[in-house]
């Protein structure tokens, strides 16, 4: 740790008002606050801060997807090496997994940080530390094939719309990440659906072969119950989707490094599963739709997105008993779509977006009824 | 005064700038949305609009004097009707499948904020010639709003332009792809929201 302070104290005059990068300052500040704990302190007054920052919660954050990152890595080697029909060990399925997913990491950190960097340059404002976790998210919810350049004109269309034309972080209506693929979602459906998406087709390195384009397999979601899907394999994620999506186990563990760390909400997260299952099972009664309601919770984006997108602390509710509404609706409305709507075999994304939406209006009603309850409370004592 | 005096060329230059109906005043955006997918009919739009918006100017400027106060709307509305019925006849017999594109959007003209806003503020109020520039003006500065919108979205949408392909089948082999949704009346959305933002951008820095 002394060695990286050392550094930055050493490389720190570059960058003050008269220093030759000065150009750069934001960068290196976001580097600094972003590695070290900033030493500044509020001038005028008391005030009283919370250990976690910002930067930090968006580290734990970061940490929290890791296991769904590193599962990820290793079911595209799975998924591949199945297909390709070779012998291969676990070491070398992770070895390919990680060498496909490396480039995607880099591209969407440098697209999106590098837009950050410049709009607070421009602003002559600090860096904001926002873009840390979308980073990292982007990647995981997109399928495997989709095309850097793709994903590229994606994160930097969700990072100038959806956040700095609001204000920045903070201030955003819609996640992010989310944006990114409603982007491609809309723009380049042949991409982001069907059955040629989810298998990593070429050879990388010298690991896997190259395969022929009509190697094809389609999601659980999409084959709609055609094809039984074991229980165990959709708990541990043996199966094609979205690289972070598909394993309940990993995806379990971040959630308990949210949860236990007192970032995300549990009252979102358990009535997402909640207003999910409960849909679930009334269609599954009304023979809609082929899935146990456990089912329906364990396939496809439901649970990456319940745990790591849906708990957003920006664009979700914010009041206490608003987040119960907003979860419960964000499940039911997941699910509704997945069943009602043949084209879109996956309704999470779009569920969490429009709940997005509806945050503002929902926190607004309990703020009013709220302020109604101690009206009357006045009244009363008068 | 002479024909192009300082006044007139103002009446003629300013919305196609800085007071331009889209991006200045944001009328008319509904129509710009809906038409924009491709770049012909949005060139169609934008001239039939701007003839519109010419004669309409120009026949409540001659009759702005006889015309009582209490009525004068339905007056505006009787000439801007009568206006875009011959426009839309002439359309459907000389270029039916743009006409076909363009839709109900030819007849939505009449409430077009933006004629009877010109014919209210401006028609009213000033002689002939400069209320014919004033039309000229103000239906150019939609129309080249509406181009710009609809070269982006037809070049981004389909790979053409005027229905001709553009982008290089070559640049499709390396992995291009059409967006989806630049077809979309979404996206027509933002792009309308981005040049308003170039154009404040630039007007600001110019004061």
């Amino acid at each position: 740790m002394n060695i990286i302070k050392n550094y930055f104290d050493k490389i720190r005059p570059n960058f003050e008002p008269k220093g030759k990068l000065h150009a750069f300052r934001s960068v290196f500040e976001g580097f600094e606050s972003f590695l070290l704990v900033p030493n500044t302190t509020s001038k005028n007054g008391v005030s009283i801060h919370d250990a976690i920052d910002s930067k930090r919660i968006m580290s734990i954050v970061v940490i929290a997807l890791l296991p769904a990152l590193l599962f990820g890595m290793y079911n595209i080697g799975y998924q591949h090496y199945m297909k390709a029909e070779i012998e291969g060990s676990l070491l070398e399925m992770f070895s390919y997994g990680f060498l496909v997913m490396l480039p995607k990491i880099i591209v969407s950190y440098l697209v999106g940080l590098g837009i950050e960097f410049i709009v607070a340059q421009y602003k002559k404002e600090e860096i904001q530390e926002g873009y840390l976790v979308t980073g990292l998210i982007v990647p995981l919810i997109l399928p495997v094939n989709c095309p850097l350049w793709m994903m590229a004109v994606a994160i930097a269309f969700a990072v100038i719309f959806a956040k700095e034309i609001f204000g920045g972080t903070g201030m955003n209506i819609f996640n992010v990440a989310l944006v990114a693929r409603a982007f491609l979602f809309f723009s380049y459906s042949g991409k982001m659906t069907g059955d040629e998406v989810w298998v990593a087709k070429d050879s990388v390195l010298g690991l896997g072969r190259d395969l022929p384009d009509s190697v094809t397999m389609a999601t659980p979601l999409a084959q709609n119950g055609t094809d039984a899907t074991s229980l165990y394999d959709m708990i541990v994620g043996l199966i094609p989707g979205s690289v972070g999506e598909t394993s309940v186990i990993a995806i379990a563990i971040g959630a308990i490094i949210l949860l236990w760390t007192g970032i995300a909400s549990w009252k979102i997260m358990t009535s997402v599963f909640v207003g999910g299952g409960l849909t679930a099972a009334l269609f599954f009664a009304a023979g809609q739709t082929p899935f146990e309601w456990y089912e329906h919770l364990f396939l496809g984006g439901f649970c990456f997105g319940a745990v790591f997108m849906a708990t957003d602390p920006v664009t979700s509710a914010r009041t206490e008993g608003g987040k119960y509404i907003y979860g419960l609706l964000i499940g039911v409305i997941a699910v509704v779509v997945r069943v009602l709507n043949p084209g879109y075999p996956e309704g999470m994304m779009l569920a969490i977006l429009f709940m997005n939406m509806f945050a503002p209006l929902i926190d607004y009603c309990f703020v009013e009824r709220n302020i109604g309850k101690r009206m009357k409370r006045l009244k009363n004592v008068d | 005064m002479g024909l192009l005096s300082k006044q007139n060329k103002a009446a003629l230059s300013e919305p196609l700038n800085i007071n331009n109906p889209i991006v200045a005043q944001v009328l008319g955006i509904c129509s710009a949305l809906a038409v924009t997918s491709q770049l012909k009919p949005a060139i169609v739009m934008g001239l039939s609009v701007t003839i519109i918006t010419a004669m309409a100017n120009v026949i409540i400027s001659v009759l702005r004097n006889t015309i009582p106060n209490r009525i004068r709307i339905i007056v505006q509305l009787v000439v801007v009707a009568a206006l875009v019925t011959i426009v839309s006849m002439v359309l459907k017999a000389f270029a039916y499948d743009v006409s076909v594109q363009l839709s109900v959007y030819v007849g939505l003209i009449i409430t077009n904020c933006i004629l009877m806003g010109r014919l209210e503020a401006f028609a009213m109020q000033n002689k002939v010639f400069p209320s014919l520039l004033d039309g000229i003006g103000n239906g150019l500065g939609y129309a080249w709003i509406l181009i710009a919108v609809g070269f982006c979205r037809e070049l981004l949408g389909n790979g053409t332009l005027l229905g001709y392909t553009v982008i290089p089948a070559s640049a499709y082999e390396l992995g291009y792809a059409n967006n989806g949704m630049m077809t979309m009346p979404a996206m027509a959305l933002i792009l309308v929201g981005c040049v308003i933002w170039v154009h404040s951008v630039l007007n600001n820095r110019k004061k």
